[in-house]
């Protein structure tokens, strides 16, 4: 029997040709259907076999820099028993890639990577049956090539992680290679035959009403062309930096429009506005009774403001618009959302809509590429052409959806033993509405959408992760709130963290006992205890009670603090310990040391998560001492760097991360769960140093 | 159209551009079809359009392309290449001081220009010598780490 005659007849598997994986870039435009297998219950919609033996895996979750597709070119490897080196991964098409959801929440790996995992265990079982040998030498030779034509069985046995040899290992991510040497194709670098580059006005005020365009103000600039749909404006030329100045050089007027409170005592605004309706999320015991019989009682009030996902390149897409197939290159972490969105909201047939991710400047939730993406649409709809936007600063900056305001109010109480007997917080959170968040350029060009709201789960870490008898979470949730919204990395957590471990720290202090001893007399999961233990003896805590009580070093008052989540209160244990210096005549706080410890459950790749625990902690550092989008009552006035300020070089600490594996436990994503404790381990550090308690974000003295 | 003539990498280049304004940054990227050096801000506020001109780090996307012409202009493709890079950017590699790789290309020209001013710089001065560059995913350590690994190689 040849090797043919032995497929036919093997019972389980039946082979016919697979697709052999179009890569996104050299995709043509129009194949926005192309047959291949995208169903994700087919393990040929996740992984294609090739004669050489080298595997291509497809998955919908994207890589914006978090190393996913290592780890799951990983979970894949070793499932299989291929070597990690002859897997390639096609991210986020929506004509190659099964829908396993957008990127976001931490999922890329609980979800992505563990069904991808699956695929691989199911495809290995049909493989050996196939006679592929068990280290798989012969894969490209007996199934090179083909489908397997197989439904994923979720039962395929899975590898012990006792016997792994590629996951739990340091693998090199291959992309930082091309990224290191200029070879990177981003979506900012990729252009197709006979494209434009378009650029778009906003209006100068939300919702402002434009009037007129004096078309001979830009005449003197080569091939622009003007392109108006209503409110919509943009400009298409041949040349980039002719779109930019015309853009900058055209005339127009606009009506004024007054629609934001401004961001001026926000904070007050938040607390009067109406309430849409109130949910209780945690009640236990009888807080209100309680806290009136405490030994002691403390109450606070915390902020976080409107903050941008300030992408350090601004939001970028290219479509090529035509009637029998439309191609959108983006940089969306959600793709196949964008589609289903596109679809209803510019009425065109999903079918004939295909969305391929490339890789873009970090974003970290929704932040301009879809938006840029329908004005990309619109002007390409508009010439006939394929149309390159990118964004200038100010529009990234003024127009992405942003992270929410939030304010929380806690009261609390101690018993005589100095236990948390009484807890309750309140939290004032925009409520969501119903539908997909407006795109930009469909209202300004008047064409009709949903107008829905969401920023993610914002409500979770409210409570208190230790032991206390009466607790309750109220979330009054807001009608309205003045800027569009969007999942921005960790949503709601950090500032709910912020306020919770903040408060804890109070009480330890109300109590004159040390932070890190409160808390654990608060808690008996090892696991919490462990990573609490842990980070504060890499940063050599020494027990007392905050605050510092000799704090000074010449000019300079010194203290640590700590803080600790579990994140959403079911996934990632992590605390962290800082040592900070602040000066007191000039209110500068100097972070000189930051330690994690951080367990996720099973590592796939040790170096890619600390990488992202290292992210976590410095881009929330920046988010806690300088962040905050500023309005008057037309526009966002935080619009560049200078305006808006990240965290910058001379200020970053020393960060020391201890990863706690564990093998035998699902791995759960870290891409967020480490920014949760930041703000709190800060914010407790200066009081420590300083004595003095802050509860607004950005941070000041 | 007027045409400026320079050097990139080593190379003589001439480029047409109707406007004498026009940035050095869309000459390279969009006229000479070089990637690396990126648009971030167009405000010399994030250094992700950081080039070599004549030795030292300068901002492409405020340096007018007319301001070039006859001087010497190295991008990040003028290091080494995937297979070959050069001792910096093996560095990098090596320190996976990267996440989106988006301030890259800035990040590993700055620190071209300060290794050659100093090259065995301390963290201190790389801090400081890095301090125009911003990295929005929270890589600096290990950009420190790359740069510092480069300087003592």
């Amino acid at each position: 029997m040849n090797r043919r005659d032995f497929l036919r007849t093997s019972s389980v598997v039946v082979v016919s040709f697979a697709f052999d994986g179009v890569m996104p870039e050299t995709a043509a435009p129009q194949t926005t259907n192309p047959g291949k297998p995208i169903d994700p219950r087919e393990v040929d919609s996740f992984l294609a076999i090739h004669a050489d033996g080298a595997v291509t895996i497809y998955t919908s979750k994207v890589d914006v820099g978090t190393g996913l597709n290592i780890a799951m070119a990983q979970m894949v490897a070793e499932e299989l028993g291929i070597p990690v080196d002859r897997i390639s991964v096609v991210e986020g098409d929506t004509a190659l890639t099964p829908d396993q959801g957008g990127t976001g929440g931490s999922t890329g790996i609980t979800r992505g990577g563990v069904e991808l995992r699956q695929a691989a265990a199911t495809a290995r079982q049909a493989l050996l049956k196939l006679g592929v040998n068990a280290d798989m030498t012969n894969v490209g030779a007996i199934a090179g090539g083909k489908r397997l034509d197989l439904k994923v069985d979720p039962k395929a046995p899975l590898k012990n992680p006792s016997s792994y040899t590629v996951v739990g290992k340091p693998v090199l991510r291959p992309e930082v290679r091309k990224k290191c040497t200029g070879t990177t194709v981003f979506v900012q670098d990729f252009s197709v035959a006979g494209m434009l580059h378009g650029r778009v006005i906003r209006p100068p005020s939300i919702g402002a009403k434009l009037i007129s365009v004096d078309e001979a103000s830009i005449r003197s600039i080569p091939d622009a062309r003007i392109v108006r749909i209503q409110n919509f404006l943009g400009i298409v030329a041949n040349d980039e930096w002719a779109a930019v100045r015309a853009a900058k050089s055209l005339k127009t007027t606009w009506s004024e429009s007054q629609t934001l409170p401004g961001s001026d005592m926000l904070d007050r605004h938040v607390r009067a506005s109406a309430v849409e309706r109130d949910e209780t999320l945690v009640n236990r015991g009888d807080p209100a009774a309680a806290l009136a019989v405490t030994a002691k009682q403390l109450s606070a009030t915390y902020w976080w403001p409107f903050q941008s996902h300030a992408s350090l390149g601004p939001s970028c897409a290219t479509v090529d618009f035509r009637p029998e197939g439309t191609t959108i290159w983006s940089a969306s972490q959600g793709p196949h959302g964008l589609r289903a969105n596109f679809a209803r909201v510019f009425g065109i047939a999903e079918d004939k809509l295909r969305v391929i991710f490339l890789d873009g400047s970090g974003s970290y939730g929704s932040n301009g590429n879809d938006d840029a993406a329908a004005d990309a649409l619109l002007l390409s709809r508009a010439v006939g052409k394929p149309v390159r936007v990118q964004w200038m600063r100010e529009d990234e900056h003024g127009w992405d959806p942003k992270g929410p305001p939030q304010l929380l109010e806690i009261r609390g109480g101690l018993d005589a033993e100095n236990r948390i007997a009484a807890w309750d917080t309140q939290m004032w959170l925009p409520g969501n509405v119903q539908g997909s968040r407006p795109l930009l350029a469909a209202d300004d060009a008047g064409i009709p959408q949903p107008h829905g709201r969401t920023a993610g789960q914002i409500s979770q870490n409210g409570d208190p992760p230790y032991a206390a008898p009466n607790v309750r979470v109220v979330v009054h949730w807001l009608k309205d709130t003045p800027l569009r919204l969007s999942n921005l990395r960790a949503p709601g957590k950090i500032a709910n963290v912020f306020a919770v471990e903040s408060f804890t720290d109070e009480l330890a202090a109300a109590a004159a006992i040390d932070p890190v001893e409160f808390r654990l007399r608060g808690l008996t999961d090892p696991r919490a205890v462990d990573v609490i233990k842990r980070a504060t003896e890499m940063i050599g805590w020494e027990a007392r009670p905050s605050p510092n009580s000799r704090p000074q070093q010449g000019n300079l008052r010194v203290g640590r603090g700590m803080a600790y989540v579990r994140y959403k209160q079911m996934e990632n244990y992590v605390a962290m310990a800082m040592d900070v210096a602040v000066d007191r005549s000039t209110g500068k706080v100097n972070v000189r040391r930051i330690t994690c410890a951080h367990d996720c459950g099973l590592v796939i790749n040790p170096d890619g998560l600390r990488n992202q625990i290292e992210g976590c902690i410095l881009q929330t550092l920046g988010r806690t001492l300088h962040e905050e989008t500023t309005f008057d009552r037309s526009r966002v006035t935080s619009v560049d760097w200078k305006s808006y300020p990240i965290l910058s070089f001379p200020e970053v600490p020393t960060v020391e991360v201890a990863l706690i594996d564990r093998p035998m436990l699902p791995p759960m994503g870290a891409g967020e769960a480490a920014t949760a404790p930041v703000a709190a381990a800060l914010a407790n550090a200066v009081f420590d140093a300083t004595g003095m308690r802050l509860r607004r974000v950005p941070l000041k003295l | 159209m007027p045409k400026y003539t320079f050097r990139v990498n080593g190379r003589a280049v001439s480029a047409d551009s109707w406007d004498p304004a026009q940035p050095l940054l869309y000459v390279l990227r969009n006229s000479l079809g070089l990637h690396a050096v990126k648009f971030g801000c167009g405000l010399g506020q994030c250094g992700a359009c950081t080039v070599i001109i004549d030795g030292r780090a300068a901002r492409s996307c405020s340096t007018p392309v007319s301001q070039v012409a006859g001087r010497s202009v190295t991008t990040l493709e003028g290091l080494g290449t995937p297979e070959r890079p050069d001792k910096l950017q093996a560095a990098f590699i090596t320190e996976q001081a990267a996440q989106c790789g988006y301030c890259t290309n800035g990040m590993i020209m700055s620190a071209k220009a300060l290794l050659t001013r100093t090259p065995n710089p301390t963290p201190e001065q790389v801090k400081q010598g890095l301090g125009g560059n911003l990295c929005r995913c929270g890589t600096y350590t290990r950009i420190l780490s790359a740069v510092l690994r480069a300087g003592k190689a």
